[in-house]
């Protein structure tokens, strides 16, 4: 079983439509890494020039942001669930 | 009881309930601090007097001087805190409004006598802030107070919800609140990490519905100054989503403890037992969640009795956070 990677309404075009992709990986890092070899335009919306997440790019595993719990280097199980979401303005209430 | 010479005076010093029988481990307390007592109805009471007033003492408003005008966005309490604070300082205030906020939002801000700008609700709070912003670029005379980037947001919260917080929950051990200016989080989340060793800090991440985040690309992201002008990233210990469903099934079960709360609250509440969960058997916790509002302001979303499917799909295209 691999990790499901949920892509968000704004990286779908990237991802020709596809609203979530099956990856093999063992950390969030692979799975992004494998995420960009099978679809080159999100390369770009994912990552900054130097490898780093995309500011306005959060990353969660299970629910949880992987910026909190070792950015790419967070481990992966098969049947995890990697959520991608981008940062937005919060209601502010 | 006491009395009180103003009803600005009402705002703050919040109660605390025990809600304990949802935690999901038993040596884990949770306590619910509810912000929907201010007399406006939410956490954003704080904010506004405190935007009003470090404006006041700026000199960028004058209280008493006519035509005074101010400008911001919000989804609804923000605007609705502001509007009733202006009213009683005698300011215009024109609040940018997603046009698919919940109805009671727009009334409120009647009742306090503020202007609605309408932003289109596909941008959700991003088209809001960006109208906001761009008609205080064409009209400088407007006050933009700028809750997002205004350090008076999270300092009113340093100044009186953390301590009011450490003062009634001594033992606290984490604390769990929801993420929108992200000024409660940053506000009172240092003044506890500055006042008492070791705690915790959990932001609840309510998405904005796949229909209103109001992007075209992920350059149109936004993180408000108020976060990293205080480098969140480094206050926060733990960040989780928390998706619609599970915010109306908390809110739900909040209700079956007596508690009519707003769907952030359910988010936060989900957050707060997530954050139980991590605890160990055994190991004695006490875990403080902001609540943000009532649920007078959702009742129109039938959040209480509808079929569940119906009111998510609801949630998904309507702003509540």
């Amino acid at each position: 079983m691999a990790v499901t990677v949920r892509i968000p309404t704004v990286l779908r075009s990237a991802t020709g439509g596809e609203k979530a992709v099956a990856l093999e990986g063992t950390t969030v890092g692979d799975v992004l890494a494998k995420l960009v070899a099978d679809h080159p335009a999100v390369k770009d919306q994912v990552f900054t020039d130097d490898g780093t997440l995309h500011k306005f790019l959060n990353v969660y595993v299970n629910d949880d942001d992987v910026r909190y719990t070792g950015g790419l280097e967070t481990a992966v199980a098969p049947g995890d669930e990697l959520t991608l979401l981008p940062a937005v303005a919060g209601g502010g209430l | 009881m006491a009395r009180y010479d103003s009803v600005l005076d009402l705002i703050g010093d919040t109660p605390m309930v025990d809600v304990s029988a949802l935690s999901p481990n038993d040596s884990v307390r949770i306590w619910m601090k509810l912000e929907g007592k201010n007399p406006a109805g939410s956490v954003k009471d704080r904010v506004a007097l405190s935007l009003v007033e470090t404006a006041e003492a700026d000199g960028v408003l004058v209280p008493g001087k006519p035509d005074q005008v101010l400008i911001e966005p919000s989804s609804g309490n923000t605007g609705i805190a502001l509007a009733l604070v202006c009213r009683l300082r005698g300011y215009h205030l024109k609040v940018v409004l997603p046009d698919n906020v919940s109805p009671e939002r727009r009334q409120l801000l009647d009742v306090y006598g503020a202007e609605v700008i309408d932003s289109p609700g596909s941008e959700g709070s991003n088209g809001a802030v960006r109208l906001a912003r761009s008609l205080a670029v064409d009209n400088p005379e407007w006050v933009f107070l700028y809750q997002y980037a205004n350090p008076a947001n999270p300092a009113v919260h340093y100044a009186t919800t953390g301590p009011e917080i450490l003062r009634d929950c001594p033992e606290i051990t984490h604390f769990v609140a929801g993420l929108g200016t992200t000024g409660t989080i940053i506000g009172v989340g240092s003044y506890l990490k500055e006042h008492r060793h070791g705690v915790k800090v959990w932001a609840i991440e309510p998405p904005a519905g796949e229909m209103v985040d109001g992007l075209r690309s992920l350059d149109d992201g936004y993180v408000p100054p108020v976060f990293t002008d205080a480098d969140g990233e480094t206050l926060l210990d733990r960040r989780v989503v928390v998706r619609p469903r599970e915010s109306i099934e908390w809110t739900r079960r909040l209700a079956e403890l007596g508690l009519f709360v707003g769907v952030s609250t359910g988010a936060a509440m989900a957050g707060a037992v997530k954050c139980a969960g991590t605890v160990a058997d055994g190991e004695e916790a006490s875990i403080v969640v902001v609540s943000a509002d009532d649920g007078w302001k959702y009742l129109s979303g039938d959040v209480w009795g509808g079929e569940l499917d119906d009111v998510v799909d609801r949630a998904n295209r309507t702003i509540y956070f």
